[in-house]
């Protein structure tokens, strides 16, 4: 178990450079996960931790230990891979023990340890049969037993659960995160999935183009984003954004956007002064607005525009509106199973509390730059 | 309406039935033929009554093997093994190499393989023959053996290079991760999964030896391969000897292939892509 510190990663491929400057800090016995769209980089700098590709630039360091340049089997890192790399000329019992008789282990501790990981993942009784025997999520668990085996300084994952059903993909991630906490092991964990990242990640580093947009916990990622790519990726349905121009007359502060106005509370003079006259890009969660009737008493600060129901989506748990205020679509969810006439006007309610303002150059939030700055430095 | 589906669904079905045996037949006559003529007694063969023969006799291959074909038959075996190892001694590292790695030159450097194929063996003969005499290769079974090498490596390229990509690389990574280099990881990992695709590839290699008859003519005088002994002295012998020499020539090869075929399918109980 150690802490692992990525500094200055850059990996190239031919032109295209898939890593462009990774700086991360993971603690030891941290679960972190590389949250990103395909494409982003998140499983190249696992494949860089995990020794299977070297940075062009950059240091890989476990504890005060500079593996950059060493080959994966001499770093002590496991891995689970997206499709599970079970080999299938071996037996089950082959492939949890195959780490350790490579290490030289005596064969009753290789029998106690494979026993011991294999009762962990309850997949005891397949011990004696060949992975083409096994269902995905008994290749998964057999996976994961292998990766546990050795007692890895770091284990890596690779979206271990995207090829499994729906069902099994909720157990498996709970039960994941539960092995976790068990054997305290510094986890590596990339995905696409913002569900999987939010309830397995102690944090969360949100990857886009080869570099890392914000790292945090899951509540920070989700009420405090950083710039409009993370507001956007994470959480369902979308963040609602539209443009808007500041006016600010007598410390007071409108949001001017084309279809209606809002006024904003002083709290954000500080931030808003010098972007008076220009546009900004104003993001507000669909949870954050509410129809009328919908408000909790909690939310004070609202502010009530009108809008047209355009389209109703009936979850059961949720209804999701899609309303029209005239140039736009505003996405709103309320909790609960609600009528909603399609072509009918609704008033609803932003709450002014958890409005999100970017920068519309740079689409840093406006909001929490000041709170990444201290996060980074 | 219905009756007419029913009994377009049954003509179909005769249909395939019919082209199916017809292909077999194809195939297997000449097999039986064959087979039958090398053991039919001399009176059986050249009496016009009979078309199966009645009496079998082992006479004609004897008479064959007195007369030179267990030595070729050894020439033969002995040629085909050494050009299996020798073709995949070269062969699978450029196979692997052509399927794990991005290199430039890659694509036009696999054309030029396939491209040495379509040099007619005609033509290099002579020079062939020219240059064994002055390396001391004419009339032995290495040189018989390398030439026909020449002939199976880029097939044995081509084909392993497919069976090795169709190894998933992540089960190579896994073991590199889990404690192997490069080198184990191809030896316990790779290798035991391609076994049976390279199996086939020796097939393949056995089979093309054992059958080219041109260039083991031309290269040897006295160490003859079993189609290069036949085409010099069955040829001139009566009909029921050549077909006694065409079923030794065919016989070891279907034992081999039926061998390596069972192999090939009961290897892990799958089939590798």
């Amino acid at each position: 178990m150690v802490d692992v510190h990525l500094k200055g990663i850059v990996k190239r491929f031919g032109k295209t450079i898939a890593v462009n400057g990774i700086d991360l800090d993971i603690r030891d016995g941290e679960f972190i996960v590389l949250l990103g769209p395909s494409g982003c980089g998140k499983t190249t700098t696992l494949r860089v931790i995990a020794g299977l590709e070297k940075p062009d630039e950059g240091r890989v360091l476990f504890g005060d230990r500079d593996v950059t340049y060493l080959p994966p089997r001499e770093r002590n890192v496991s891995m689970v891979f997206q499709s599970y790399a079970i080999w299938p000329h071996m037996k089950v019992y082959d492939n949890i023990a195959f780490p350790l008789k490579i290490k030289k282990f005596p064969k009753e501790e290789i029998d106690k340890r494979v026993k011991w990981a294999a009762e962990l993942l309850q997949i005891s009784e397949l011990l004696d049969r060949y992975p083409h025997q096994l269902s995905g999520g008994q290749r998964q668990r057999v996976a994961v037993a292998r990766a546990i085996v050795v007692e890895p300084d770091v284990l890596l994952m690779d979206e271990p659960l995207s090829n499994l059903d729906a069902l099994l993909r909720v157990k498996m991630r709970s039960e994941l995160k539960k092995l976790q906490r068990r054997i305290k092991v510094t986890t590596i964990y990339v995905t696409h999935d913002q569900v999987e990242a939010m309830t397995m990640g102690d944090r969360i580093a949100v990857m886009n183009k080869g570099k890392i947009q914000q790292v945090g916990r899951p509540d920070e990622i989700y009420l405090k984003p950083a710039n409009v790519f993370v507001a956007g990726f994470v959480g369902t349905p979308q963040m609602n954004f539209f443009d808007a121009t500041v006016e600010i007359r007598d410390n007071e502060i409108i949001l001017d956007a084309s279809d209606f106005k809002v006024r904003l509370p002083r709290d954000y003079l500080p931030v808003l002064q010098e972007y008076n006259g220009k546009t900004v890009i104003v993001g507000i969660r669909p949870e954050h607005i509410y129809p009328e009737g919908h408000a909790p008493t909690t939310a004070k600060k609202l502010s009530w525009i009108e809008g047209t129901v355009d389209f109703v989506e009936a979850l059961g748990s949720d209804t999701i509106l899609h309303l029209n205020t005239g140039s736009m679509i505003l996405v709103v969810k309320i909790s609960g199973s609600h009528h909603y006439e399609i072509g009918s006007k609704v008033k609803v309610a932003l709450d002014l509390s958890n409005i999100h303002v970017f920068d519309k150059e740079s689409q840093v939030s406006l909001l929490y730059k000041r709170q990444r700055e201290v996060q980074l430095s | 309406m219905e009756e007419s589906s029913i009994v377009k669904y049954y003509l179909r079905k005769i249909i395939v039935a019919g082209l199916v045996i017809l292909a077999v037949l194809w195939v297997i006559t000449p097999f039986v033929i064959s087979i039958l003529y090398a053991f039919a007694s001399k009176t059986d063969y050249y009496s016009p009554n009979i078309l199966i023969p009645l009496h079998y006799t082992l006479e004609h291959i004897q008479k064959l093997l007195d007369l030179g074909a267990t030595r070729a038959i050894i020439n033969s075996v002995i040629v085909a093994v050494i050009t299996i190892i020798i073709s995949f001694a070269l062969g699978l590292p450029a196979g692997y190499a052509f399927a794990k790695f991005v290199f430039r030159g890659k694509d036009s450097l696999k054309l030029l393989i396939i491209g040495l194929r379509m040099f007619p063996i005609l033509v290099i003969a002579v020079p062939l023959v020219t240059l064994y005499i002055r390396l001391g290769l004419n009339d032995t079974l290495l040189g018989v053996a390398l030439a026909h090498t020449a002939m199976a490596l880029p097939f044995v390229i081509i084909i392993s290079s497919s069976i090795f990509a169709g190894v998933p690389k992540e089960l190579e990574e896994a073991a590199m991760i889990f404690g192997l280099d490069r080198k184990g990881a191809f030896f316990r990992i790779t290798m035991p999964l391609a076994l049976p695709g390279l199996t086939a590839a020796a097939i393949f290699t056995f089979i093309m030896s054992w059958n080219e008859v041109f260039i083991a003519s031309v290269l040897t005088l006295t160490n003859r391969t079993l189609p290069a002994f036949i085409l010099t002295s069955a040829m001139a012998a009566p009909d029921f000897i050549k077909f006694a020499a065409g079923f030794i020539m065919i016989f070891p090869a279907m034992v081999f292939v039926f061998i390596a075929r069972k192999y090939l399918i009961t290897m892990w109980g799958i089939t590798l892509k």
